[in-house]
Parts: C-alpha cells; structure tokens; sequence
C-alpha cells in the first residue's frame, strides 16, 4: 500500500463521509486522484464498508449482544479457515477472530433475544464437529466503541489564548 | 471599600484580554461549536498520564529541587540535542518552569528595568504585552505582514530599534500566524541583534508542531546562545497543557539570576508533573517520537484542509506551517475581525477569536485553531461557509 493510499484510510476510519474533495484538501491532492485511490480501496477489499457506530442503547432495545468464546480441533491442511468461513456464514455473526491463548474463535453476535443466542449456540454452534467447548458472555455495557469513549464530554474551555 | 487609590495603576491599566470579553459572549450560546481553543485537543499519551499516577502511589509529593528534577533536567538537555541540535549543561543552564509562561515573566523580570523597551513582533501571543508593563518595561509591538508571510525581517527589527532596546520576543512558530522562521530568515536577523546587543527572548512551544520542514533555533546560530533565552515546553509537543510544566534554558550567569526570582516565588514546577513530563521524553526516545510525529500529521491534514475551504469561501489565508492556527483576513466581509467573529457568533454559534485581541496588526483577522477533531472541524466549515454566503462582499 502507498502511504498516499494509508493516508486516506486513516482520514476514511477517522471519518467515513469524508468527501473526496475534503480528502483532497487534506493532503493537498487531486480531487480524481483521491477518487481512484478510494476506489481501488474499495475493489481491493481493504476498505470494506462504510457504517455508522452506535452508542445509543435505545437504538438496540432488547437486542442482545454476547461474546462467545469457541475451542475448535483445526481440520487437517485446512487448519481453522474452514470452519471459520463456516462460522462467518450466519447472519447473528458480527465479528469474527481466531485468537491466540486459551481459546480459538471469538465470535461477537447479536440476537433478537436471549432465547436467539441460546438457539445459536444450542442449535447451531455445538453442531459442528470440531467444537470442542464454548463459553458465551453478554456484553453488559459499552463504555468504548471504535477508539471513541462513550459520552466522554471533553471540559475544554470554548476560548483561550 | 475604595480600592482603585490601593491597586497598583500598572495592573488597574492592564486592559482585559479581548479575548476574555469574547469568551463571555461565546459562553452563552448553546451548542456552540468553537474553533477557538489554543491547545490539543488530544489526551496526554496514557504512558504519561500512567507515570504521573505512579509517582504520586509512590509518594513522590514532596518538593523536587528548585531547579526542577535533575534526571527531568537531563532529559531535556538530551532532547533539545537530539531534536534541535542545541546544546545546554542540565546542571546549571536550565529550570523547569510552571508552563512557558512562567519563563516569558522569569526572562522579563531578569532584564527588564523601568523604562527598558522589549521589541515584539505583531501580532503575537497575548501575554507577552502584560508581562513586560508588570515590571515597567515598554512594549514595542513590530508589524509583520503578510506579504512577508508574518514573519520578522531584519528591516522591520532595524527601525523598531532605539537606545533603550533590550529584548526581541521571537516567538515563532507564532500563535496566532501559524508562521514559521526558516533558518534563512533567522539568519538575516542575526548581525541586527549582535549590533545592537539585544536579548533574544525566543519563544519555541510550538517547535514541535512545524510543517513542511523542520523547526531551527535562534539559539544555534552562531554567537547567538550566549545571548538568548530559549523558552519551551510540554504544552503542545505533549499535549499536556493542564500539567503546567515547562523549562527556560540560557547561559549560566542568566540563569542564576532567574533562579533567585523563581525560588522565591515558585519554589518548584509540580512534582507529578515533573515525573510526568520525564516519562513524556524518555518514552519519545523510546519510540522515536513517533507519537509526536503522528499528532503533527493528524494537525497537518486539518491545516491543509481549513486552509482550502477557507480561501475557497473568499476568507484570504496564508498559509501557517507551525503551530495550529489557521490566521485567515476577513477584510472582503468586514473591516475588523471583531464584527466577523461576533456575526459568525450570533449568526451560526461558531466561536473564532478576534485577531485585534494579538495586537493591532491583527484586526483584520480571525484566529482559527485546528485543534479539533476533522468531524467538528467540518461542521464548523459548513456553518461559516453558510454565513459568509449570505454576506455582501465589501470588496
């Protein structure tokens, strides 16, 4: 990757409605020249959406959202690849890491409901032949999301020399 | 009570800041949206603010030597080498201050008898004025224009000369230009100074934060440290304005002196503070200042980004490669950049700070820090863009 290229990934991850125009300002460039790049981003897949984080609780109701800790035997020659891409097929899965330490997979789901992510877990999850163990946590709150500390009003003074 | 026949008449004189007016106007809007802060607006490096913590578990809340902690001492002495190439003796030619601004009245009140005139460059940062009245002196303001990207010509100094001249305030990168003084510059300026064995009061908080090139000293030209007072501190490279540590260094027989007059008022810098801003280096050395390196990137996008919207919406900018402030004329709008400032107020609730308020070569501008994050430095562009849309061009 061109630092030109990292330099706008880190303007999109800062802020992802950035313009490309504003872009261009930013580091004194083309306006055409920050479009290709941004779509050559795109196409190569290191950019791979834009979204919007939310904080609000209200938003989510009574969403459940739950880490869920998963000790897996790696297949032979496919090692974790395979059943993580299977893991990654349902739509409850948000995120998802293979780890290192006392676990494997770290899932992060979010489910209508309680009963949702029991379904998951019960249904789906222990199906699959190489699970050896799981351990699911519920988030109970957020206090950081995405490098931004949630409600953290900053007590600046609004003018100062 | 009568007091005006008890208050001293150089501190009744001393005019409010006008920035302390605006302040007040700016305070009663809500959701104001303001571009007029002048510190970062990044949090203190955690590994900083982890040290500071640790001292004072340890119980480290005693006094630390007057001079400030010797091991802080030589850690600046390492840094100012390494970073600028300057050469001082931690033992004897440096004391940690609280915050630069300490330094600016150690350095005023070291030379300055009644009388003596102190050579500023206009516009510049609003204490150094009060701060020589205090002890007597006479501020002579210098314009710097434009045209000369507002930095200090050997002309311009020349004819603020007179016999009673005793110290130039050099403080560049300057807030509230953004401007710089290449080595070039510097240089012209040298034989002026030698010529009329004037002190060089150079004020460096902002070194750090130089774009498009690298910050140089007055102090290491040639001939020139044993004649200047080199002020800088933890503010800005940081971002540890609220910790109130800085450092003053300069030749050894100037430093004793100042020594006696910080003793007696200040006895020591904060000692947690101290610790802090120990860390602060010996961490940077670590990394390589990368942190540094990334906070001035991060500034450096901002500048370049507020820089075009605002010559784009007619609001003329040099433009600044220190510091970060954006100095933008608002002449095509309106005469002062008070008027603008209180309009923009009212108009959109956008905070700026009326250039008037850094001397009179400032009027026809507005300060403008970028020291916010790109989010609310975009919606502030949005909501002036709106406001000089809809006035009439006084051009």
């Amino acid at each position: 990757m061109t630092k030109f290229e990292q330099e706008i990934v880190k303007i999109l991850q800062e802020d992802g409605r950035a313009s490309y125009k504003q872009i261009a300002e930013m580091l004194s460039a083309g306006e055409d020249k920050v479009k290709a790049a941004v779509e050559k981003l795109e196409k190569d897949g290191v950019i791979l959406k834009y979204s919007a984080i939310v904080a609000d609780d209200e938003f989510f109701g009574d969403t459940v959202q739950a880490l869920i800790e998963v000790k897996v035997s790696p297949m032979k020659e496919k090692g974790y690849d395979e059943i993580a891409g299977y893991v990654s097929g349902f739509d409850e899965v948000k995120s998802l890491y293979l780890m290192s330490g006392a676990y494997d997979l770290a899932i992060f789901i979010e489910a209508k409901n309680l009963r949702e992510v029991a379904r998951f877990v019960s249904e789906k999850l222990s199906l699959i032949n190489s699970v050896q163990s799981v351990a699911t946590h519920f988030i109970l709150k957020k206090y950081k999301l995405s490098g931004t500390t949630i409600g953290a009003e900053k007590e600046r003074l609004l003018i100062q020399p | 009570m009568n007091y005006d026949e008890l208050i001293n008449p150089v501190v009744a004189q001393l005019p409010q800041s006008g920035i302390r007016r605006f302040f007040e106007l700016a305070n009663e809007i809500e959701d104001c949206i303001s571009l007029g802060v002048g510190e970062p607006d990044f949090v203190t490096p955690w590994y900083i603010r982890d040290s500071a913590v640790k001292s004072v578990v340890a119980g480290k809340t005693q006094y630390t030597s007057n001079a400030g902690l010797l091991q802080l001492r030589e850690m600046i002495a390492k840094y100012l080498d390494y970073r600028f190439s300057l050469s001082y003796e931690p033992k004897d030619e440096m004391i940690v201050t609280i915050g630069a601004s300490e330094a600016i009245d150690l350095a005023m009140r070291t030379f300055i008898s009644p009388g003596d005139e102190v050579i500023i460059p206009d516009p510049s940062y609003v204490s150094y004025v009060p701060n020589v009245r205090l002890v007597g002196g006479v501020p002579v303001p210098v314009k710097t224009k434009v045209e000369d990207d507002f930095t200090l010509t050997p002309q311009a100094l020349e004819s603020a000369v007179t016999p009673k001249s005793k110290i130039l305030i050099l403080p560049y990168p300057n807030n509230p230009t953004g401007a710089i003084m290449t080595a070039e510059q510097l240089a012209a300026l040298v034989p002026v100074i030698r010529k009329h064995n004037l002190i060089v009061v150079s004020d460096e908080i902002y070194a750090e934060l130089t774009y498009e090139g690298k910050h140089v000293s007055i102090a290491s030209f040639e001939g020139m440290k044993e004649r200047t007072v080199l002020i800088s501190g933890f503010s800005k490279a940081f971002a540890m304005t609220g910790w109130r540590v800085g450092y003053v260094c300069a030749p050894k027989d100037v430093i004793r002196q100042m020594y006696k007059i910080h003793q007696y008022t200040i006895m020591c810098a904060p000692t947690a503070s101290q610790y802090a801003a120990y860390e602060a280096i010996k961490g940077g050395f670590e990394e390589d200042f990368s942190s540094v390196s990334e906070m001035r990137e991060a500034y450096d996008k901002r500048r370049r980004f507020l820089v075009a919207q605002f010559n784009s919406m007619g609001l003329d900018c040099f433009t600044p490669r220190g510091a970060f402030y954006v100095f933008p004329s608002v002449k095509r709008f309106y005469p002062t950049g008070d008027e603008f400032a209180e309009k923009l107020l009212y108009g959109e609730s956008v905070a700026v700070v009326p250039g008037g308020a850094f001397g009179a070569e400032g009027k026809g501008h507005v300060r403008c820090s970028y020291a916010y994050s790109l989010k609310s430095l975009k919606k502030a562009c949005e909501k002036i863009r709106a406001f000089t849309e809809n006035l009439p061009d006084n051009k």
